[in-house]
Parts: C-alpha cells; sequence; structure tokens
C-alpha cells in the first residue's frame, strides 16, 4: 500500500499503530500513549521560552503540578497533586534544549509516572509564537491509574489543552482568568 | 450582600451571598445602581440554558460606581461605568481586531471545552449567563466583580442619568451591530424582523446609517407603535402576509437588507445547540429559523442578510439555495460591545440615540423575582424593567 503520511503532525494521526515508532525521532519515549497540543501566544517567542524554562513557575499555570523543584542546571523533581491529598513524584531530565526553541526531557527511573515530553516555540509573523507540546507518557494500571486520571484531570489531552490555555492567558493578559468571587472560592477552584 | 439567584425553572430569589473581592490585578469592584433583565435571561428562566448551577447570580446589563480597584485596574474609586456583557481580556489576537466578543482568554480554561467541542473554538466570557460562558456572577446584585476592567467598562461623565446609558452594557450596541453588518447604503430599504429591544435599536440604527425606508415586523402591537415612533412602517404579521407585504412595499424588488432579530433573546449563545444535542429533532422548524428563512427568501437579489438572532444549533430547510442563487451576504455574531462603546455614548449625549423610551418597569432589587414573572408573562406592555439596587438602599 502506498505511503498514505500527510503533512499533520503525527500526534493527530488516526492510526494507532506506528505512533510511537514515529515518534522516537521526535521524543527520548518514555511512554506509550502520546498527547500533542498547539496554542499560538501573541508574545515574542524569547519571552515565553524564558517563563517556561524557570520550570518552578511552572505550577502558576499547570493546576496539577505542587511544585518543581531544581536539582542541577538539567534535572528537576516533580510533585504532582493526587487524589486524597497524596502526590506522585518524578525526576526529569532535559534531553535536548535549543534557546527559544526547543525544551525536551524524559523523566528517569523510578518516576511514578514515567512520561517524557518536548515543548517546541515556534515564530508565528504578527500573532506572535505558536507553542507546541508534545508528551509521551505510561498510564499505570489499578491505583494509579486513578492517580493518573485526576493528575491529567480526567485526560491527559483536556489538561495539555488548559494547561497551555493558562499560560497563553498568563502571558497574554498577566493574569489567569477565574470566575470565582472571592478568595475562598479560588481556592477552592485550584484545590 | 444581596443578590438575584437561579435556583431552576422559574426559580429565581434575591439570596444574601459573600461580596466579591478582588482576585485578579485587573479586576474592579462595581457597586451596581441599575441593572437590566434581558430577554436573554427569560430563556435561564424558563430553564431552557444548560450548565447552570444553583445559586448562580444573573444579569448581565449592568452599570454602577467604582468602589474598589486591582493594582492594574485603569478605573477610579467614584467612577460610574457601564460594564459590556462580553467581557474580554484586550490583548489578545481578537481583541486587537476589535473581535472582543471572540476573545481568547476572558473564558476561564476549565470552561472553554464545553464550547470548543460544540463550536470548534471557546468563545470569550460573559457575566450571569452560564458555565459555558465562564461562569461568571451576574450584574443583578449590589456589586460586581467585574474582569479586565482596563478594557471594558466605559466610564460615564457626571450628571448623565443611568437611564440614558445603561443599555450600552448589551442591547444598544447589539442593535448598531447588526445594522452595521446589513451594511446600509443611503437609499436602502431595511426590514427588521422582531422589535424587542435590540430590533428597535437596529430601527433607530438603520436610519442614522442612512436608510431611507426601515420596515418593522413583529405582532406585538405595543413593540410595532415603538417602532413606528422612531419612522419605520410597520409590519404585522398576524394581520398580512410577511413576504408578500414587503415584495409589494418594494415594488417587487424585495428589501436591501434583512435584520433578523427576532431569536435574538437567546443570545445566550447555546440554548438550541446543547438541547440538539439531546434531542435533535425538538427545536428545527421553529418560528426562529422561521425568521431567517424568511429573511432570506424576502431580501432582494444582491443583498445582505444581518443576524444578530442567535441560532445555536443545527437548523432545518435552510434556504442555501436561494442564499447562493440570489448571492446574499449574511453577517452575523456575538456583539464586540467593547468597540462601538465611545461612538455611541457620543451619539447618546449628542441627543441622535434616545434609549429611555424602552423602559416600562423600574423595580427594586429585591423585586427582581416579581420582574422577571411580569417580564416573562406580559411581553406586549413589559418592554424593559430596569432594577435598581439604590432603591432597596433606600428603604433600608
Amino acid at each position: 500500500m502506498a505511503d498514505l503520511r500527510d503533512d499533520a503532525p503525527i500526534t493527530t494521526s488516526k492510526r494507532s499503530d506506528g505512533i510511537i515508532d514515529a515518534t522516537e525521532n521526535l521524543l527520548e519515549a518514555k511512554g506509550h500513549s502520546l498527547v500533542g497540543r498547539s496554542v499560538t501566544i501573541n508574545r515574542p517567542r524569547a519571552e515565553l521560552y524564558a517563563y517556561w524554562r524557570d520550570f518552578t513557575k511552572l505550577p502558576s499555570f499547570m493546576d496539577n503540578v505542587e511544585r518543581v523543584d531544581l536539582i542541577d542546571d538539567t534535572t528537576s523533581h516533580w510533585v504532582v497533586k493526587a487524589p486524597g491529598g497524596k502526590t506522585v513524584e518524578w525526576d526529569a531530565v532535559i534531553t535536548e534544549e535549543r534557546p527559544d526553541e526547543l525544551i525536551a526531557w524524559a523523566s528517569t527511573e523510578g518516576a511514578d509516572v514515567p512520561n517524557s515530553g518536548r515543548i517546541d516555540f515556534r515564530d508565528a509573523g504578527d500573532r506572535g509564537t505558536v507553542v507546541t507540546a508534545t508528551i509521551l507518557y505510561d498510564p499505570p494500571a489499578g491505583f494509579i491509574g486513578k492517580v493518573i486520571a485526576k493528575m491529567f484531570q480526567r485526560e491527559p489531552a483536556i489538561q495539555a489543552r488548559r494547561d497551555l490555555r493558562r499560560f497563553k492567558q498568563l502571558m497574554e493578559t498577566g493574569e489567569i482568568a477565574t470566575a470565582a468571587r472571592t478568595h475562598k472560592q479560588l481556592k477552592e477552584e485550584t484545590a | 450582600m444581596r443578590a438575584l439567584t437561579w435556583h431552576g425553572k422559574h426559580d429565581v430569589r434575591v439570596d444574601t451571598v459573600d461580596d466579591p473581592e478582588i482576585l485578579n490585578p485587573r479586576d474592579a469592584i462595581i457597586k451596581v445602581t441599575s441593572t437590566a433583565i434581558c430577554g436573554s435571561d427569560l430563556h435561564l428562566y424558563d430553564g431552557y440554558i444548560p450548565t447552570m448551577q444553583a445559586g448562580d447570580i444573573l444579569g448581565h446589563e449592568f452599570m454602577g460606581e467604582v468602589v474598589e480597584t486591582g493594582p492594574k485596574s485603569t478605573l477610579k474609586k467614584g467612577q460610574r461605568v457601564v460594564v459590556p456583557f462580553t467581557i474580554a481580556c484586550g490583548s489578545c489576537y481578537h481583541c486587537g481586531k476589535h473581535q472582543y466578543s471572540a476573545c481568547d482568554n476572558a473564558n476561564p480554561a476549565d470552561n472553554q471545552d464545553i464550547a470548543q467541542t460544540l463550536y470548534g473554538q471557546p468563545m470569550s466570557g460573559l457575566f450571569g449567563y452560564s458555565h459555558m460562558t465562564g461562569g461568571y456572577a451576574g450584574g443583578q446584585a449590589e456589586y460586581v466583580r467585574v474582569p479586565f476592567s482596563d478594557v471594558g467598562p466605559i466610564v460615564i461623565p457626571d450628571g448623565i442619568d443611568d437611564d440614558k446609558v445603561l443599555f450600552l452594557s448589551d442591547i444598544l450596541p447589539t442593535g448598531w451591530q447588526a445594522a452595521e453588518f446589513a451594511q446600509i447604503e443611503p437609499g436602502d430599504t431595511v426590514a427588521v424582523w422582531g422589535c424587542g429591544p435590540v430590533g428597535l435599536f437596529c430601527v433607530q440604527s438603520a436610519f442614522l446609517m442612512g436608510a431611507e425606508r426601515v420596515i418593522a415586523i413583529d405582532h406585538f402591537p405595543r413593540r410595532l407603535e415603538l417602532a413606528a415612533k422612531f419612522g419605520a412602517e410597520t409590519l404585522n404579521f398576524e394581520e398580512s402576509k410577511t413576504y408578500e407585504a414587503l415584495m409589494e412595499m418594494t415594488g417587487g424588488i424585495g428589501p436591501d437588507a434583512c435584520i433578523d432579530a427576532v431569536g435574538l433573546e437567546a443570545h445566550g449563545l447555546f440554548v438550541d445547540n446543547v438541547w440538539d444535542q439531546i434531542k435533535v429533532s425538538t427545536f428545527t422548524g421553529t418560528d426562529r429559523t422561521h425568521s431567517i428563512r424568511q429573511a432570506i427568501i424576502a431580501c432582494r437579489k444582491g443583498g445582505r442578510v444581518s443576524m444578530p438572532a442567535v441560532y445555536g444549533g443545527f437548523v432545518d430547510k435552510f434556504p442555501l439555495g436561494a442564499f447562493m442563487e440570489k448571492g446574499l451576504t449574511l453577517k452575523t455574531g456575538q456583539t464586540h460591545v467593547q468597540h462601538y462603546l465611545p461612538g455611541l455614548l457620543a451619539a447618546i449625549m449628542e441627543g441622535k440615540i434616545d434609549t429611555t423610551f424602552l423602559i416600562s418597569h423600574r423595580m427594586a432589587l429585591s423585586e427582581a423575582p416579581e420582574g422577571y414573572k411580569i417580564f416573562h408573562d406580559h411581553q406586549n406592555d413589559v418592554t424593559k424593567v430596569v432594577l435598581k439596587p439604590g432603591l432597596d438602599r433606600v428603604a433600608a
């Protein structure tokens, strides 16, 4: 059969077979479920890259990430919310990095949730910058499966979509939109 | 504070709830002095709008006094402002093009999912209109938290009465935009379906934009009377055949521009749409679909159709052939309120546009449930109910 590959991103493929193979030259594979999501942000590439590269700031728009500790320049420790007030943790290493352009990472041995991914920043002319998140992860079964559900707010694609929207809001408007009326409500929403 | 809250079909109450607080740097808190009940609020009242939650505060047409500001707000305490019903950030690509109701950022990230699924892209946030459009608490309350207060609210000069400017919040710019979308040329005949508040503002706007004749179509005599006051010719569709009448009134040509302002009450966007997901056939072929169909059939060849009326879902028997063969242009959309505010405020101050004629009832906030009931039950006589939280303060 002729090669049916088109110009669409591999993350939008209808076929599950071959996706992981195709992804291997994109990422250091740590996981078997693939999520891809792009957002256009009306700010310069360098500014967005700089904000993202300081991993300690990521919890400001990633609701499920409790904190990120920097171990050294390329290694970070992630603490992510799980049901019942528990957390899951892992170390991640930067596997590739090009300033203002790309950050790729992979979790190290012993991660509660093996995962890897890359964030690409591409110029979009007078529309700003296209930010693309491509994430591979392993949803473990059983209890951890439930953890995953919560961790990714039901589904990783939705979580990535929401995190990127919040990143866009923060970068474009200086704040993250909320419909809460009081501090108490706001706290409950982000709990 | 006291606020009008939704509890279910035909069940709205004035409850005591927590006062709003400044949560983001660009927020302001507004002490409401006037707030109207919109036709679209009746759809919430009738229980058609999904993603409502018990206790939600209603109201998206409001104005008041600035009582608190966040560090990035440009408003000052004591200023009087009218607040647009569409919430817009002012910083995204769409806001840059003045497409404020398409703002990327005003709808909280989690709430954008439903609209994204239904429409392909999420829309902006709205005050007091279900959780699909953000879940923002509305203006039928003593106080409101207004996000992005440096972009939305317009400051009203002292000495101008609330009643003259309140409708800048929604229905006046909505009527104006609809007329603008009809691309009226001098000498045009414009037909307007529906003489609710927006239809009546379409009539005024069309004349200001150079229309020679406006034909207003409705079946409520009181509303047709109001349209006639602004110089419109009237067409009561219970008395006359609409298409035949329009053809005869235009010498067999058809109106140059047709504005469908009938389904407008449903500018909650989603009524039919989500309902259709559940019960596909129920809402197809309604009168609302009828008016846009009729507008397309009546419109002259090469004419323009403007649709401020909201159609949330899928329509049946849409005359696509007539639309194509006659070479019509259709423009529609939620109102980019912020874009029109300075010009319309100036028009009001110069006396070119009057909005006060619309108000038939003024009530205290505590009387809001009664206001909903009479607006719902007596559409001919009750053209607009304005709630004045200050009347409660006087009474107290």
